[in-house]
């Protein structure tokens, strides 16, 4: 039966299973990026639960990763402000650490967490969610060139902290045989 | 620009959540969905004799009970369509039934008590299926006889219909109906699924 309603061109909404199936890692790595990691298991479980309630009423032709993305901006700013602990104040990056020797996953999370909110947001929904400018531009407000901007100024931030600007740093499961300098 | 891959690359993996926190997250999420009263629908599946049965509950009962050849992706993808699309695998709302169906194959039960959401089945095809546990356990009877007791003795064929769009198949007794020349006649499960229940209460 559902066959024949798809040949007909009727959209079917799929069970909300296949929706954190599907998209729970990419919700994760979104809120794990804008929370920070001790944050991202209650950021992703409000998201999703606020998500299904509201699931019935979505159009069936929604865009599900914008929207749950959309949710998660939400979800993640209430949990920011009700930390007890105050972001770091967005006009101050931390300094670079000292370019010696490889550095460690925890650098990149620190520098991820420095980064100005708008920054921040727009790294982790255009590199992360792969969502496009323009929608990013909807849930940021601003325009999809802003969107573009702050997830370029973000990336080249974290060039900076966590790389170490004109360091050379290759992953270690990626390595392509250059040495770390 | 040398750099940037590195850095979405590197991303990607210390925001990476893995498989084993991702299912205590499922699982924290159809804990708190059941709790605020969201979760319409909640499934699981079990293994059998007769090979892997899908089971769907809402808060009324058992809706739905599917043989793997129905295909249970398209059985939820219609219960989201006819019933809600509020639906998350949930193994605990359906532990009653899973144990009662394991005691059914180990011959140790002869009914089933757990409660029962009827939504799947309407007029006629209801009224005949409210009939067939009136077949008892090890017995047969035949798509005549069931029309008779549905109260429309000449609706054979509409019994026949009735039995293979039965939702709840193996908990709705539908095997126990065969042809009036004796032969088996056919079941949504497939012939071996109804020989082998129809052997398997005979041994009893």
């Amino acid at each position: 039966m559902p066959t024949t309603e798809r040949l007909l061109g009727v959209k079917a909404k799929p069970p909300f299973e296949s929706v954190v199936r599907d998209h729970g890692p990419t919700v994760f790595r979104v809120c794990c990026a804008v929370v920070g990691p001790h944050d991202a298991d209650d950021a992703w479980s409000e998201t999703f639960l606020a998500a299904l309630k509201a699931y019935p009423e979505l159009p069936v032709d929604a865009n599900l990763e914008a929207w749950l993305v959309t949710i998660a901006h939400h979800k993640a700013i209430d949990i920011t402000r009700t930390r007890t602990r105050q972001p770091i104040p967005t006009d101050v990056v931390p300094e670079p650490s000292a370019p010696s020797g490889a550095r460690d996953f925890v650098d990149l999370a620190a520098a991820v967490d420095g980064l100005p909110p708008k920054q921040k947001h727009a790294v982790a929904y255009h590199y992360l969610a792969g969502l496009p400018y323009n929608e990013i531009a909807e849930i940021l407000g601003g325009t999809a060139a802003a969107a573009r901007r702050a997830a370029s100024d973000g990336i080249a931030t974290l060039r900076r902290t966590y790389l170490g600007e004109l360091v050379e740093v290759t992953a270690p499961l990626k390595s392509t045989g250059r040495t770390p300098q | 620009m040398i750099n940037g891959e590195t850095i979405t690359t590197d991303l990607a993996r210390i925001t990476d959540i893995g498989p084993d926190r991702l299912t205590e997250l499922h699982n924290r999420l159809a804990a708190a969905a059941q709790r605020d009263g969201v979760l319409d629908i909640s499934y699981r599946t079990v293994d059998s004799p007769v090979g892997p049965l899908l089971l769907a509950a809402t808060d009324q009962g058992l809706i739905r009970v599917a043989y793997a050849v129905e295909d249970h992706d398209a059985v939820l993808q219609h219960l989201a369509d006819k019933v809600s699309p509020r639906i998350l695998r949930a193994p605990t709302r359906l532990d009653a039934v899973a144990r009662e169906l394991d005691e059914y194959f180990t011959r140790a039960r002869r009914s089933f008590d757990v409660p029962l959401d009827w939504r799947l089945a309407a007029g006629f095809r209801a009224a005949v299926l409210h009939h067939l546990p009136e077949i008892g356990y090890g017995q047969t009877a035949s798509y005549a006889a069931v029309a008779a007791l549905a109260g429309s003795p000449k609706a054979v064929r509409a019994v026949g219909t009735a039995c293979a769009k039965n939702p709840l198949p193996v908990v709705v007794p539908c095997h126990r109906v065969v042809r009036s020349d004796g032969a088996m006649g056919g079941y949504l499960g497939g012939p071996e699924a109804k020989r082998l229940l129809l052997d398997l209460e005979a041994a009893a």
